[in-house]
């Protein structure tokens, strides 16, 4: 796992909550900082695709370990 | 890049109809779209500071039921007194165990996230609705006003 400024851990919560919760913490977040969400709603992972692609809040990386979804991202 | 707009027209007051309304706004919120509600008909129970929406089984055959209820169990015996309140009380039970924010929650989201609620005001007077019973920060205004801001939305959904 790179590096990364912030963590939200959005684990048991269900759609929209966790694209809600990121959105809030990268309001808070300077541009450039990186942001480490957990999660572990299944959806999240097209939910999270999609989000960065109309933000423009780039998705740096995005994997499942241990039955939970870890997402960087990085704001813009 | 221009902001894109999404209006919705909410109709429905019941638990699970209160859901897309508010669940749509705030993410489109969040995915930077310029929201607006119209509340109309039932839809205005969605504005009350103190939600008691409810559930029902009845006519609703697409309902998933405890114990596959809704298998077996007679279509008249959804309409017994009391089952609309047990179904209600079990799917918020099950709301939250699976972590679906409440609506409480997700309207406050939406507040926050700037969202424009508007309730109709032919409806509060329809029904003779007390305004003190609303939440704060909700418009009250007509049609016309709708098509102001759906005119120029991207999105417009009649919930």
């Amino acid at each position: 796992m790179a590096d990364f400024d912030d963590e939200l851990d959005a684990s048991g919560l269900n759609c929209p909550l966790p694209i809600l919760r990121a959105k809030k913490s990268l309001t808070a977040m300077e541009s450039g900082k990186i942001l480490h969400i957990i999660a572990t709603d299944p959806g999240s992972v097209k939910d999270f695709e999609a989000f960065s692609k109309q933000t423009g809040n780039s998705l740096l990386e995005s994997r499942e370990e241990g039955g939970k979804f870890h997402f960087l991202i990085k704001k813009s | 890049m221009e902001t894109k707009k999404l209006a919705i027209i909410a109709t429905k007051g019941s638990l699970d109809w209160a859901y897309p309304p508010f669940i749509l706004s705030s993410t489109a919120a969040a995915l930077g779209y310029e929201v607006e509600i119209f509340f109309t008909f039932y839809g205005l129970q969605l504005l009350r500071k103190k939600l008691d929406l409810q559930v029902t089984p009845l006519g609703n055959p697409g309902m998933p039921m405890p114990l596959g209820m809704d298998k077996w169990f007679p279509v008249l015996g959804t309409a017994l007194p009391g089952m609309q309140s047990v179904m209600t009380m079990m799917m918020k039970k099950k709301m939250a165990d699976k972590g679906v924010a409440s609506l409480e929650e997700l309207r406050e989201l939406c507040q926050e996230a700037e969202v424009r609620l508007i309730a109709c005001q032919m409806t509060v007077d329809l029904f003779d609705m007390d305004t003190a019973d609303f939440i704060d920060g909700i418009e009250y205004a007509g049609a016309a006003r709708f098509f102001e801001f759906a005119g120029e939305s991207d999105i417009c959904l009649y919930i």
